[in-house]
């Protein structure tokens, strides 16, 4: 098998498939690692397999998906599904682990297409059995035809939140109750935005339209939820939340949580690229150029890994940072990618109008940014959020030293749901911000290797 | 599927059914589901214990991300139930508890 390649790309979802597209129309072979068994990234997940009643359910836009990989079939392309990248070196080298094996490869160019992982929505009881994420209901929906049909509680703010609502209607689930914990203040922060966003209306027309399908559904619907806590010993069995009219309890078996979704850094902060700080989303992403290169030659990002910009915008950017990586390769000179790019940059300038709303709007409230003192903040290693305000207390400054005072960001998950929430604690209770207190440091491997695979290294 | 779950399934007849063991008992699931949805849809939220508190776990991403489907997948400790793809035969069971060390028979118990 090669060792080398010109171009790799990291993630198969829209920017990943994008990016690969316009390596291969230039004539640039380019080799596609994706860990999921199929292509299309999250938003498309199991696109290319499912059939007309999946397709039905998930609507048109998910179906629309399929168009992405026709890229697949060019013979250009070496795609190499179910590969998981464990470790890369600021020298373009990755190792991941495929069929039981590990594989290493070296680029010269490298676009990392990560996407987004959901925003943790910490409270009392969100690590029972039976709480999942509203990402984690679509992703069994698409990639299994599998959906809870009773006794669904939604909770939580967000497009996908009331998305996945009309999609669970529409395979005929019962949902038990909608519970809305946007803010009341975020529709008057987020009204200044309005104009702008109304430069892409497909969005907000979109958004509307869920909420007229949900509202003749009869779909009990509470808003400005606060105090939630999930109920149950050994699964859940139901939410209690305080709104307008007071304490309110509603029976579920599925609880199915969203707040909003955060860039997967994983792999680009073990490169230790920088990372900015974004005060309205909330969290941090690489620093990057206009062809979302990096600070290391040949590294570059696109799509939500390099800040939440949603799957169209991502198509754009994949798109960019090829025409970058090209460039770079001399398969381009600084004239003909401007102007294969001015197409892209028009479109993503079109289908980000909307963000700075989003944002706004869907703002997480600071109970979920910072919760309170008996919450699980750290889930791998059950650490409280009240721990990590004792760790401060005691001197702690950051993130990395909460690991030896006690073990938060140490478990299996290295840190991947609790790091922002850990950062956004500490920096609370030191009363600065959260970019002062820093991130968890990550550290290879990234995901599970065992030693047999390790040694495979030796005999290839 | 077993009554009492609260998982259903879109009709899809084209799939080809497999069989899984959980806990040594069968487990009808369909080609193309991970682990972790063939035993969501067959009711089993449960997938493990925690090693800190021996707090019960299920599935919460479905996406690779927060390791809360860790089971022990035909011998192998620790594997992702929602990385994995069901098949024929396989045996599948809970994670309860910190792990062991190896023995020379086998996998960690």
């Amino acid at each position: 098998m090669k060792r080398s390649a010109p171009l790799v790309i990291v993630g198969a979802g829209p920017a990943g498939l994008a990016a690969a597209k316009t390596a291969l129309d230039h004539g640039l072979p380019a080799v596609l690692l994706d860990e999921q068994p199929a292509a299309g990234g999250q938003i498309y997940r199991g696109v290319g397999e499912a059939g007309e009643g999946r397709r039905k359910v998930l609507g048109a836009d998910y179906a629309k998906g399929a168009d992405l990989l026709r890229v697949l079939a060019d013979k250009g392309l070496d795609y190499r599904p179910g590969a998981e990248v464990w470790e890369m070196t600021r020298e373009r080298e990755i190792f991941f682990t495929r069929q039981g094996a590990v594989e290493r490869l070296a680029a010269d160019q490298l676009i990392l297409c990560t996407g987004a992982i959901e925003r943790p929505m910490p409270f009392p009881g969100w690590t029972l059995p039976g709480v999942m994420t509203c990402g984690a209901a679509q992703i069994l929906l698409k990639t299994a035809g599998v959906y809870p049909r009773q006794d669904i509680v939604l909770a939580g703010s967000g497009p996908l939140l009331l998305l996945l609502a009309t999609q669970l209607l529409a395979t005929g689930a019962k949902i038990a109750a909608l519970v809305e914990t946007t803010p009341s203040e975020n529709y008057k922060a987020a009204l200044p935005y309005l104009p702008a966003a109304l430069q892409a209306p497909d969005y907000i027309f979109k958004g509307l339209g869920f909420i007229r399908d949900l509202k003749r559904a009869g779909v009990p619907w509470h808003k400005s939820a606060r105090e939630l806590e999930a109920l149950g010993d050994n699964a859940v069995l139901g939410l209690r939340f305080r709104d307008a009219a007071g304490i309110r309890e509603v029976a579920c078996g599925a609880l199915l949580l969203h707040q909003g979704v955060v860039p997967n850094v994983q792999i680009s902060r073990s490169l230790r690229l920088e990372h900015l700080w974004d005060p309205l989303q909330r969290c941090w992403r690489p620093k990057l150029d206009d062809w979302g290169l990096s600070e290391i030659p040949g590294v570059a990002v696109a799509g939500d890994g390099g800040g939440i910009v949603g799957a169209k915008a991502s198509e754009a950017q994949g798109g960019l940072a090829a025409l970058g990586a090209l460039r770079r390769l001399g398969e381009l000179d600084t004239a003909a990618r401007d102007a294969k790019a001015r197409s892209l940059q028009k479109d993503f300038r079109r289908e980000v109008a909307p963000r700075r709303f989003l944002d706004a709007l869907y703002r997480p409230s600071g109970a979920f940014l910072r919760p309170s003192d008996e919450t699980i903040a750290c889930r791998c290693e059950e650490v409280t959020a009240g721990r990590i305000r004792e760790f401060v207390a005691l001197g702690c400054l950051g993130p990395n030293q909460a690991k030896a005072f006690g073990r938060s960001g140490m478990g299996p998950c290295q840190g991947r749901v609790c790091g922002l929430l850990v950062s956004e604690i500490m920096a609370d209770a030191r009363g600065v911000s959260p970019d002062e207190v820093g991130y968890y440091r990550i550290r290879p491997p990234i995901k599970p290797v065992t030693l047999g695979e390790m040694a495979s290294m030796a005999e290839d | 599927m077993p009554s009492g779950s609260i998982f259903a399934r879109l009709p899809e007849p084209d799939r080809r059914p497999v069989t899984l063991f959980f806990e040594g008992e069968p487990v009808g699931a369909l080609q193309g589901d991970s682990v972790a949805a063939a035993l969501l849809a067959a009711g089993k939220l449960t997938f493990r214990a925690t090693p800190v508190g021996g707090a019960p776990r299920g599935p919460y991403c479905m996406m690779g991300v927060c390791f809360e489907c860790l089971l022990e997948i035909d011998g192998v400790a620790n594997r992702q139930g929602c990385m994995v793809q069901a098949a024929d035969g396989m045996r599948v069971s809970r994670m309860l508890g910190a792990r062991g060390l190896a023995d020379s028979n086998g996998p960690a118990r």
